[in-house]
């Protein structure tokens, strides 16, 4: 585990050091003269060979110490502390979404294969594999926000209700619902689920596509023709022999797609004005600010490694040989 | 698993039925902008550098002096009531206005003043370099400004510049008055308070910084007690909305009052839309390529002439950058001391091609340019490749993100670098210095301006716009600069092409929004909401 992520740490420090990008242009900006340039540069530990930079940041990280963006100002343990739960609300809703439509769907079109519903789920998870995000989103967002009004727009909270949540944990919803702040729940709500949802298509499309394949394969095992012999209700068949064994694959693909958005889906953030974690790692890649995009990285080794830990878990517990 | 499958579905059907969106039109008293806020890395002024965070700083703190920009970016006292300049023009005498007080409650006194320049001084970070090309550093600076007593400030500078250039750049956010007594209190291991003004503020400017969410938004409080009248917008929040298209739909449905960043598409589109108005202001930045001229064929002087015709200036204007961008060729922009509108090129096809056989190459060309991949400089970078391609320049565009381009330039290994400038402070020296001053073309020289960066060699007109800053009559410094910028346009590796117009597009009730020329210019404290 120590070394998956030390093995992250160090491919995403040398991805960022051989970019051909100036990380003092980010402290000082264009226009400084020669020597506070120069300061800048010292200030940064640029001066000295690259393995002792990362030796030192080893180090730091070791102490609990990431560093500070050099783009906020602020720690970086503290900028994770607010970008990271707006990535976490929007990625369970999203894959809470996912797993709610695409496993029926799944089921669904593994039950009537290669008939209609089958192929309107192949279509379905066609279009959901292939259409931009960006589009979706903002489609999403002119069609339920600026034309119906059915939800809020991009952002994490209406102003109005931007004084009274105080952060506790960092996700408004949950901050606002400990706080008894009822209507500032409903508008982070009313926030959160046009972006979610353009995330739970993305995962529609996927977890539906595994589902089906996973149920297929089962539905041509013996033990169900087995159960269909001796009488046993079609759907006791299908939700009940058939997909109880297609639960542990399926947990994880479910999990795989959650990780998937845990790191933060950065089109979708941009659009929604959503200050999570993938549009704060991109922007400080491309402004070289090395702690952050370090302190991010490590992150999402941590919630892969969590992630994974948790569906081995959910999998023992529904596989009865593994208990 | 059926059960609880069924569960989440009815609970998550549920929640979507009762989204009733709670409409939250934004609070009468406060004034709310969708606006790029990403750039800012820090709010102490005597740091901040970027767009967005000298903006903050402009309504947060005062200055000793300010601009008119009703009259034509006039000169005028803020905290100091009045000034006078000694006859060798090397020291200058600030009276200050009396009773003006600091957010804290604490009085503002002409120690405030000597220590915050000190601070900028000392600390010289990105602008520190505003103040010290006046001979001030750390180590002199207590002998050349002084507080004789608490409501004069006394300034000596190294050389007798130019009054306007001294006074000009005394309007610059690093000369922000910041509240010394707050700031030592907030001191941490003699940082000069700059971890902790990087995210407050100390000021006693029409508003005071209430919250800061990096990449997220700022809010701003009234100063009810500010020396020139409490302003009109008791609160501004200002959020961070990347994309365009995002700010269009918030402004449209009302959620925010104001959108600082629309492009030209959505600014079309607006246009038509009954709620919105549009407000624009010429900024100081100027869009232009830089030839160069280490590349053998762009030292040629016809090519960079043939070049200079090649560009199709109007059809850009109205096809790519309409309302967004003007046309400009020279190098100070309009509402500067000295700044022309002088605009000798327009497309050419035959005279680009006669210039190009003069210069020994009539079958063209290749060459590579440096492109940012964002709208509108890509849309330009293909506009220019089509109309050299006309003339058989073949253009190769290389496209970057903004800091990658950047450090090419910077290490100049560009052939062409196609980017915008913006002026440092309110003064035509700024542009004056970078567009027209190379000291040494050498790869050890000490100031790297943009001649340098396109290995422009330049001695004669270095020396001549060097002495231009110590020009003290006004009249006759405009009209050097006139010439030098004619000069410019017709030898330099420069194609200098626009000017950007900062528009915004805001609710109908938004009134008194002025955009300044430059971000230290634009204040919130004449909006009023209605």
């Amino acid at each position: 585990m120590a070394i998956t992520i030390f093995g992250l740490l160090l491919v995403t420090f040398l991805i960022a050091r051989v970019m051909p990008i100036d990380p003092v242009l980010a402290v000082v900006g264009d226009r400084a003269p020669a020597d506070v340039y120069e300061k800048a540069r010292l200030d940064l530990g640029l001066d000295k060979p690259l393995w002792t930079q990362f030796a030192i940041y080893i180090a730091k990280v070791f102490t609990g110490d990431l560093g500070t963006s050099v783009l906020t100002a602020q720690k970086v343990t503290d900028d994770i502390k607010t970008v990271f739960p707006a990535t976490l609300e929007l990625a369970t809703l999203g894959t809470l979404i996912g797993a709610v439509f695409g496993v029926p769907f799944g089921i669904f079109a593994a039950t009537h294969q290669g008939r209609w519903p089958d192929q309107v789920a192949r279509i379905v998870g066609l279009l959901g594999y292939s259409i931009p995000v960006f589009w979706l989103g903002l489609m999403g967002l002119l069609l339920f926000y600026a034309k119906l009004g059915w939800v809020a727009g991009p952002g994490r909270l209406s102003i109005a209700y931007q004084d009274f949540v105080d952060p506790i944990t960092g996700i408004v919803m949950l901050d606002a619902a400990l706080q008894g702040e009822w209507d500032a729940v409903r508008d982070a709500f009313s926030h959160l689920i046009l972006p979610a949802s353009v995330l739970g298509i993305l995962s529609i499309a996927y977890i539906s596509r595994m589902t089906r394949s996973f149920l297929i394969n089962e539905l041509q095992q013996q033990y169900v023709i087995a159960a269909r012999v001796k009488g046993v209700p079609e759907w006791r068949v299908v939700w009940g022999h058939a997909l109880r064994n297609a639960v542990v694959p399926l947990v994880t693909v479910i999990a795989l797609s959650y990780m998937h958005l845990l790191e933060g889906s950065v089109l979708t953030e941009t659009i929604f004005a959503w200050p999570g974690l993938g549009r704060y790692i991109t922007n400080s890649l491309l402004n070289a600010d090395m702690n952050a995009v370090l302190g991010g990285t490590l992150v999402v080794g941590a919630v892969f490694i969590a992630v994974n830990l948790f569906s081995d878990i959910i999998g023992r517990l529904a596989d009865p040989r593994a208990r | 698993m059926r059960h609880v499958a069924k569960l989440m579905a009815v609970s998550a059907f549920a929640g979507l039925m009762t989204t009733t969106a709670v409409f939250a039109q934004t609070p009468k008293d406060t004034v709310v902008m969708a606006k790029q806020i990403d750039d800012i890395i820090t709010l102490d002024p005597a740091e901040a550098f970027e767009f967005s965070g000298v903006e903050v700083g402009a309504n947060v703190y005062d200055k000793l002096i300010g601009v008119d920009l009703a009259n034509g970016n006039k000169l005028i006292g803020e905290l100091a009531e009045s000034w006078t300049v000694s006859p060798d023009q090397l020291t200058y005498t600030f009276k200050l206005r009396p009773n003006v007080k600091f957010h804290s409650g604490n009085a503002l006194t002409a120690a405030d003043v000597v220590y915050s320049i000190q601070r900028a001084v000392t600390l010289n970070k990105s602008p520190g370099f505003i103040l010290t090309q006046f001979g001030l550093n750390k180590d002199t600076v207590l002998e050349k400004v002084k507080a004789p007593d608490a409501n004069t400030v006394v300034i000596t500078v190294s050389q007798p510049f130019a009054p306007t250039f001294f006074l000009n750049c005394l309007t610059s956010g690093v000369a922000a008055v910041v509240d010394s007594k707050l700031v030592k209190a907030n001191e941490k291991d003699g940082d000069w308070g700059n971890a902790w003004l990087k995210l407050n503020s100390a000021g006693s400017g029409a508003y005071k910084v209430r919250s800061y969410r990096p990449n997220e938004q700022y809010a701003l409080d009234a100063n009810e007690s500010w020396y020139k009248g409490a302003p009109k917008a008791k609160r501004i929040i200002v959020r961070h909305v990347a994309e365009p298209a995002s700010q269009r739909l918030l402004l449209e449905k009302g959620d925010v009052d104001m959108a600082r960043n629309l492009s030209k598409d959505q600014l079309a589109s607006v246009k038509d839309n009954k709620d919105v108005e549009i407000v624009q202001g010429d900024k100081g930045y100027i869009l232009y390529l830089g030839l160069n001229q280490k590349n053998p064929n762009l030292a040629k002087p016809e090519v960079r002439e043939a070049l200079k015709w090649l560009v199709d200036y109007a059809a850009i204007e109205k096809n790519i950058v309409e309302g967004t961008y003007k046309a400009h060729e020279s190098f100070l922009p309009n509402g500067f001391l000295g700044a022309i509108g002088d605009k000798p090129y327009k497309f050419d096809l035959a005279k680009g091609k006669e210039l190009l056989a003069k210069a020994g190459l009539a079958n063209g060309f290749t060459v590579t340019m440096d492109t940012r991949s964002v709208n509108p400089i890509t849309d330009i970078a293909q506009a220019i490749q089509s109309t050299w391609g006309q003339a058989g320049v073949k253009l190769e565009l290389i496209p970057g993100d903004g800091k990658q381009t950047l450090t090419k330039y910077r290490a100049r290994t560009h052939d062409i670098y196609i980017g915008q400038w913006g002026p440092d402070y309110l003064d035509p020296h700024t542009n004056a210095e970078t567009f027209a001053i190379n000291e040494n073309n050498g790869e050890d020289a000490k100031s790297k301006t943009l001649a340098w960066r396109n290995a422009w060699d330049i001695p004669e007109m270095t020396k001549k716009t060097q002495a231009n800053v110590l020009e003290s009559d006004a009249a006759k410094r405009a009209a050097v600069y006139g010439d030098i910028q004619r000069e410019h346009q017709k030898v330099s590796p420069f194609v200098i092409m626009f000017q950007q117009v900062e528009v915004t597009a805001e609710r109908k009730n938004i009134k008194g929004w002025v955009i300044g020329p430059s971000s230290d210019t634009n204040f919130y404290w004449t909006i009023s909401k209605g």
